[in-house]
């Protein structure tokens, strides 16, 4: 067979009317392997989610086109079918199962329902030795490292007999032996004709191992570069993820920058479960009154593990520095001390940590000042309602009364909510994590807006975004962060986003 | 301005609907009973049966609820009653203690208990299911060690008043008539009344919204009639049951604890949503402590009534009492998840499986049957409630 084993052709998706994919066009070869890159959130979760059936046939627009046939997939299940197979960046194994059991599952050498064992053990085997696994597939999944758990997906994704395989951030917690083995598999997988999909945060493995790569912004497919080309360079890349242009998305502001409020000395953290993992290195920073700070790093960074350590060491093992507020040492160990010092953190993912979604917006803005508006122990309910009414009213939280569910507003009016919680702490420090994820344009200005009062007021903000042009918008000065170091610091008006990328991508050379 | 779109009023309704609903349930029963018993039902000594019979089960799920709300379960309570009651029946038994103090003791104890399943579920990190578990078999054995196989009677009046005696008719009787019953009942009518009455001032002078005046009247008009109505019999029969006493203590003590401090709402944060809770400095294991070290201190009062009640400990006492706590919890609308629930709610499920008991016995419908009924209620009260989330466009 000839011409692109797939076309995926104006493909549009959108989700209560955010648009996540615009008009993305992508035609991949036979026999190669395809890069996709992007900024966070340019869509190219989603649209492989629309390629795999995730997203099945008809909550898209566009057409997609497999070995030249339109495919209309329903599930997973419809384009597994067909030879494609999708490994997520979190992997999906079940840890107490055995390889053999994982490679099969779902999909087992089974006659009328029981198991043949010595065939699921012997291609299991071969399946092995194919990816250059040596490991006996009884093994227990749990007892593997997270490179060969992703050796042992994509022996399952060879056991569906794979025509086109897709690799999400695969090298993104593997450690540098790993990747390389990695990246050799795939390939060799090219060699026996394998088509790969591979999305990649890091442009050195892109650099080298992709043979054509498409790169997406906003939803919108923006160049396909051919590798082999002479003018296939990492700045082109970066050129290409992050052009846009700084548009009149930001409220002005007039920076009244005072004296430092905080500081961090050289903060460390070990990831919680995988101890010997540095997850913040050595990490110093200021931040003054007045003055918003941007943290700028790619996912997996270690900027949330960052503020989560210092808040009242929600994060991590092992976390050692020091922290000073006004000069003087301050401990924060727990989340109450933090708040109690001033400290202030609104959390990444606002339905998981930051709300509790059956409860109204009443009893979330009052959720963590509490005791303000207590007097031994019993809560002054009316004037709860007040607080909650004026910060409705302050953040033009959309809702018809603050008895309203934080669970019915959209995420614009829930990020409004938590803020408001935050705010109503009475804080010196606030720590935003991706305050505008997951919200439309209109609600992200009101909080561009909120941030520049929080500031106005004497404030000191800190914002972590994986929004580049956000934060060159809003912030007064920029730390970048890169495998849990701060790989730069710089003023917002002296960078620019290729800058920022630059130092963002900066590994351990 | 601010608009109401149907996406956000819908459950609001919803939820309204629930409340009322398993009040409105409750009524029908009762309706259904008193006919199908041609009157027998409520009969004055019925519904003091029904009040005494039913304490135990009304206590333990006002411990339940808090524990459910908080996202827990207690499968220990029906051995924690039967442990709790030899120790106080052995206390004023063998040893002497006056009633006061051999209370004293039984709450004690249950909250030691609790102190001990909380260490576990709090600190360790051991889910409630298991560590419940654990006690539900750890004091069912100490109970028997306690009893060593026999029986404890032979308990003093003062003491066996708390389940089955009444106030003293101390103001005499009128036509019959037990005069401080009614007057408890006019008393409690004319709190509720003024109560209602400066709640509404109050929001009238901070200008907070409130229900129309119809609305407040109706609703209190109810009140009054089913409290008067409800003195009115038991003033016909011996008076007013001590334990009633202690039930809206109770009552109204824990739904001010639930509804206005701030570990009633650290109970419902953590429900709702362990991690925000935590993030928002909630002390999340002190409070999943203490809501089983209460659990306990009710369990030792349930013990108390059922011993009470009984005239005597018996090593197999209290069995079931568990299940029959957590159905009454659920029936009354609380979430398995956790994060929803309500005292008046649980209380008006424990009522809804207790005149079901009743009216089932009044009928002589077999033991075996009525509990195939009572576990179709509970399945069916859920599923309604289930039911109604999805319907109001549940994420």
């Amino acid at each position: 067979m000839n011409g692109p084993i797939l076309r995926m052709i104006d493909i549009g998706k959108d989700f209560s009317g955010v648009k996540a994919l615009d008009s993305v066009t992508l035609e991949v070869e036979r026999g190669k392997v395809h890069g996709i890159c992007g900024e966070n959130g340019a869509g190219k979760s989603t649209l492989m989610k629309v390629l795999s059936g995730v997203y099945p046939h008809g909550s898209y627009t566009g057409t997609i086109e497999f070995e030249g046939e339109e495919a209309q997939f329903r599930s997973i299940n419809d384009s597994e079918a067909v030879g494609i197979v999708i490994i997520h960046q979190e992997l999906a194994l079940s840890p107490y199962l055995s390889i053999a059991e994982n490679i099969f599952l779902g999909n087992e050498n089974a006659t009328r329902g029981v198991i043949d064992w010595n065939k699921t053990n012997l291609e299991a085997a071969s399946l092995l030795a194919r990816v250059g696994l040596d490991e006996n597939p009884a093994t227990k999944v749990l007892e593997l490292g997270v490179g060969k758990q992703q050796l042992v997906e994509i022996a399952k994704a060879l056991s569906k007999r794979v025509k086109l395989l897709i690799l999400d951030e695969p090298t993104a917690a593997l450690n540098d032996e790993d990747s390389d083995h990695l990246l050799d598999l795939i390939e060799h997988l090219r060699g026996q004709g394998i088509t790969s999909i591979i999305i990649s945060h890091k442009l050195k493995e892109i650099r080298r191992i992709a043979d054509t790569v498409t790169v997406i912004r906003d939803g919108k497919t923006i160049e396909t570069i051919d590798m082999h080309g002479p003018d296939a360079t990492q700045a082109r890349i970066i050129r290409s993820m992050v052009g846009r242009d700084l548009n009149s998305m930001f409220p002005p502001r007039d920076p009244k920058i005072g004296a430092e409020i905080l500081r961090v000395e050289h903060w460390n953290a070990y990831h919680p479960v995988d101890t010997s993992r540095k997850v913040v290195d050595n990490a110093s920073f200021t931040v003054h009154a007045g003055e918003v700070v941007g943290f700028a790093g790619l996912m997996g960074a270690g900027r949330t593990e960052l503020a989560m350590s210092i808040f009242g060491r929600s994060y991590g093992t092992n976390i050692t520095g020091r922290v000073f507020k006004n000069g003087t040492e301050i401990s924060v160990r727990t989340v109450d001390e933090a708040i109690r010092n001033g400290i202030a953190y609104a959390t990444e993912d606002r339905k998981k940590y930051g709300l509790n979604l059956i409860g109204d917006i009443t009893v979330n803005v009052s959720a963590a000042a509490l005791a303000t508006l207590a007097r031994f122990g019993v809560i002054d309910r009316h004037r709860e309602y007040k607080v909650a009414d004026d910060y409705r009213r302050r953040m033009n939280i959309k809702a018809p009364s603050v008895s309203s569910i934080t669970g019915q507003l959209s995420g614009g009016n829930q990020q409004k909510v938590v803020l408001s919680k935050w705010v109503f702490t009475g804080p010196d420090v606030l720590f935003l994590d991706e305050p505008t994820r997951g919200i439309d344009v209109g609600a992200k200005y009101e909080i561009y807006g909120i941030i520049n009062e929080l500031a106005a007021a004497g404030k000191a903000v800190v914002v972590i975004s994986s929004e580049l042009p956000e934060l060159l918008g809003i912030s007064d000065r920029i730390y970048a962060i890169s495998e849990g170091r701060i790989t730069g610091e710089v003023a917002a008006k002296d960078a620019t986003q290729e800058s920022l990328m630059h130092l963002m991508t900066a590994g351990k050379d | 301005m601010t608009t109401t779109t149907p996406a956000t009023r819908k459950p609001r309704l919803a939820i309204n609907f629930r409340q009322y609903g398993i009040l409105a349930a409750l009524v029908v029963i009762i309706v259904l009973f008193e006919v199908l018993t041609k009157g027998r039902l409520l009969l004055p000594g019925n519904v003091n049966n029904l009040i005494q019979q039913n304490a135990y089960v009304l206590i333990l799920a006002i411990g339940m609820v808090v524990v459910i709300i908080a996202g827990h379960i207690d499968l220990s309570v029906g051995s924690v009653v039967a442990m709790v009651g030899a120790v106080s029946a052995i206390a004023t038994n063998q040893w002497g203690f006056p009633w006061w103090a051999a209370v004293l003791l039984a709450l004690v104890v249950g909250a030691v208990v609790g102190a001990w399943q909380g260490f576990w579920i709090a600190f360790v990190g051991i889910p409630a299911f298991i560590v419940t578990l654990a006690g539900m078999l750890i004091f069912r054995g100490l109970t028997l060690v306690l009893l060593t196989g026999g029986t404890i009677s032979g308990l003093p009046d003062s003491f066996t008043a708390i389940g089955a005696g009444w106030l003293p008719g101390v103001l005499g009787e009128l036509g019959g008539r037990d005069v401080l019953t009614l007057a408890l009942g006019a008393i409690t009518c004319i709190a509720l009344v003024a109560q209602q009455l400066r709640t509404r001032a109050t929001l009238r002078r901070l200008e907070l919204p409130m229900e129309s005046i119809v609305q407040m009247a109706v609703k209190s008009g109810i009140a009054v009639i089913a409290i008067m109505w409800l003195a009115w019999l038991l003033s016909g029969y011996r008076g007013t049951p001590i334990i009633l006493i202690i039930l809206a203590v109770l009552i109204l003590g824990y739904t001010f604890m639930l509804n206005q401090t701030v570990f009633g709402r650290h109970v419902y944060a953590i429900g709702g949503n362990l991690f925000a809770a935590m993030m928002s400095g909630v002390k999340t294991r002190w409070v999943n402590f203490y809501v089983f070290v209460n659990m306990g201190v009710l369990a030792g009062l349930a013990g108390v009534d059922s011993t009470a009640r009984a005239g005597g400990a018996v090593a197999s006492a209290g069995q079931n009492y568990e299940l029959d706590a957590i159905a009454a919890v659920f029936i009354g609308g609380a979430a398995v998840q956790g994060g929803v629930g309500t005292v008046v709610g649980a209380i008006v499920g424990g009522l809804v499986m207790g005149v079901l008991n009743m009216g089932l016995s009044i009928l002589s419908v077999d033991a075996a049957w009525q509990m195939a009924i009572k576990g179709l209620v509970l399945l069916l009260a859920v599923a309604f409630d289930i039911f109604n989330k999805r319907r109001s466009g549940g994420r």
